[in-house]
């Protein structure tokens, strides 16, 4: 089980408030993840969940029960840091027996546990070396085993993959997707890369200033985000948004049409710029166009074979399906 | 990459200092050791000549020898324990946010400014002079005798004075220890389950483990040389007569420079063995 509510949650930080009341349901065994630019107030939810941080005002009830002012050791949750945060004294073995031998649980048991988390993260040859010795994608996957072995009610992920190279990132994100699917406990998972939460999430949180922009699927909020913010978070390259005469052709304030929702052509079409950078990632290219009289930049996603340069006229022509169109408050109209 | 050229120009600037340094460190050792062996008495005939290892032989078997190492020991044994003990508790409390920070960490440190002659004769006088000290007033305050602290309690006042004046120093290398320690482990082993006790032993104990070896190797190679605070206050008497002291009473008291050279031999060779003994735990413990 592992059902999290959040009422009225709100925290400041002296006078700063970091987060206006906040109301979130996490269901049992959902991949949720909070997302949204740096200072967003998503590692401080994830620490008033976690009871690292107590609430200003407001309550949390983790499986109906009411967690608010209960330390974080009997909230039955873990959680795997940014820095790992494993005891460097410790052998790998000791490092993830820690929270049972704080438990108390018999040592047969700690073993069996030990052994059966080591087969499932690769670490059986690691167990007796030291956390200086691993190397980054091993520190992470010791701080999983860590956290595995308590069997908690839900998992609490720190940006646990930004102190990784960007290949190993992808490999750490399939194994903790494959964790969550063979366990089936709600994890909640706090990242600012909109890539991390577009692959792992069911739900998706976008956060800013501590508001909740908008909660939902990634497709849900790929195909129809609430607001101009969430339309530019999520999806990359990132959506265009202009305003002026081509939005209000289409009776906005504001229009937005992301970059593989405009066909781009050297013939016709119905709007015209000059290239700027052409990015050639092989499947696809990415086009940055200027001098538009839409936006200083354009990004248009072709196809990879398109021969254009620096330099070159051409016409876009946007999906007219697939244009959001975004009010005066920049809320979807 | 240095060339053939720069290593010995780096060799020929460096060669004024190492040399002074070797100087002053040779000529003296070499004199102690010449005086060791011989029979030299300033005041009663000069250099009388040779005299092997007699002097040695003296120092040894002088009813002061084994009593001015025990006074030695305990000494630097209770003020190591003292100074880490502290330590680790003030660390720990000066660590923790609080109003008027940068003042108070000034203020403990403070005692570490004072020369050893001026807090020695301060404690001597101010506190523990068993009319008008402070102690002896708290004394007759609760209706108690006051304490004679330099004689009737000669060592412990002793370890209190240095361990005043080095706690300071215990003090402050234990907090950047304290404070390079990364909040998450903490906040981890909170989430594991560890209670506060715990998380001293098993978290903040063993990161601390570095700090409290240096600590003990650079304030053992101190304690051991301590003179200042016991010439002030028992001058050596009521058992306080540490190595260091039974040397100096050799050597200017008794005016025998050869028997006090022995002692110094001795006294070096005894700070050799600890010292090679703490750098061998120090140099594991760094590795780590």
């Amino acid at each position: 089980m592992g059902r999290i509510t959040l009422d009225k949650v709100t925290k400041s930080f002296g006078e700063v408030n970091v987060i206006p009341p906040l109301d979130l349901t996490i269901n049992d065994g959902e991949f949720v993840v909070f997302v949204g630019p740096s200072g967003c107030g998503k590692s401080t939810l994830l620490r008033l969940i976690a009871g690292l941080e107590d609430v200003t005002s407001g309550q949390i009830r983790i499986d109906g029960e009411d967690a608010t002012r209960m330390p974080p050791a009997q909230r039955r949750l873990a959680m795997v840091f940014q820095s790992y945060a494993l005891y460097p004294h410790m052998s790998v073995r000791k490092n993830i027996a820690f929270p049972m031998k704080m438990a108390g649980l018999p040592e047969d048991e700690q073993k069996r546990r030990i052994d059966s988390a080591a087969k499932a993260l690769n670490l059986t040859d690691y167990l007796d070396r030291r956390p200086g010795q691993l190397s980054g994608g091993q520190r992470q996957r010791v701080a999983i085993g860590r956290a595995i072995v308590r069997e908690p009610s839900a998992f609490l992920f720190d940006e646990p993959l930004s102190n990784l190279d960007a290949a190993l990132r992808v490999g750490m994100r399939l194994e903790i997707m494959e964790l969550h699917k063979r366990l089936a406990t709600t994890m909640i998972y706090v990242t600012h890369d909109q890539v991390e939460a577009m692959t792992m999430a069911d739900k998706i949180v976008v956060l800013r200033a501590g508001n909740i922009e908008q909660v939902g699927s990634p497709l849900e909020l790929y195909r129809e985000p609430r607001n101009e913010f969430v339309a530019g978070f999520i999806g990359s390259p990132k959506m265009n948004i202009f305003g002026g005469n081509p939005a209000q052709q289409h009776g906005a304030a504001k229009i937005g049409v992301r970059p593989e929702h405009i066909a781009a052509s050297t013939e016709t079409g119905t709007w015209e710029g000059v290239v700027g950078v052409a990015e050639h990632l092989g499947s696809d290219t990415f086009l940055h166009v200027h001098e538009t009289g839409l936006a200083e930049t354009v990004t248009v996603r072709v196809d990879g074979e398109l021969p254009v340069k620096h330099g070159d006229r051409i016409f876009l022509t946007p999906e007219a399906d697939k244009i959001h169109r975004f009010n005066e408050q920049g809320l979807r109209a | 990459m240095a060339t053939q050229h720069a290593r010995s120009a780096a060799r020929l600037m460096l060669a004024p200092a190492v040399i002074l340094l070797l100087g002053w460190m040779l000529v003296p050792l070499t004199m102690t050791l010449v005086f060791s062996f011989k029979q030299y008495l300033p005041l009663r005939g000069g250099d009388l000549g040779w005299v092997g290892f007699e002097n040695y032989v003296r120092f040894v078997t002088s009813s002061a020898f084994w009593p001015s190492i025990w006074a030695t020991l305990i000494i630097v044994g209770g003020v190591l324990v003292i100074t880490i003990a502290f330590g680790i508790a003030l660390a720990l409390l000066l660590d923790q946010p609080m109003w008027g920070q940068g003042i108070v960490r000034i203020l403990v440190i403070a005692p570490f400014f004072v020369m050893p002659t001026v807090s020695a004769l301060v404690w001597k006088n101010m506190f523990m002079d068993p009319v008008n000290g402070l102690f002896a007033h708290l004394w007759q305050f609760f209706g108690a005798e006051p304490i004679q602290w330099l004689s009737q309690a000669s060592l412990p006042s002793i370890v209190l004075i240095v361990s005043w004046q080095w706690l300071p120093f215990a003090t402050l290398i234990l907090l950047t220890a304290i404070q390079s320690l990364d909040s998450e482990q903490i906040e981890a082993a909170e989430m594991d389950g560890a209670p506060w006790r715990s998380r001293f032993i098993h978290i903040i104990l063993p990161h601390l483990s570095r700090a409290i070896t240096i600590v003990l190797l650079i304030q053992t190679i101190f304690l051991l040389g301590i003179f200042a605070e016991i010439f002030v206050t028992t001058q050596g008497s009521f058992g306080t007569r540490t190595l260091t002291y039974l040397i100096y009473q050799r050597v200017l008291e008794s005016q025998n420079v050869g028997l006090g050279s022995a002692g110094g031999i001795y006294a070096v060779i005894l700070a050799n063995i600890i010292a090679i003994f703490l750098m061998r735990i120090v140099g594991k413990n760094l590795d780590a």
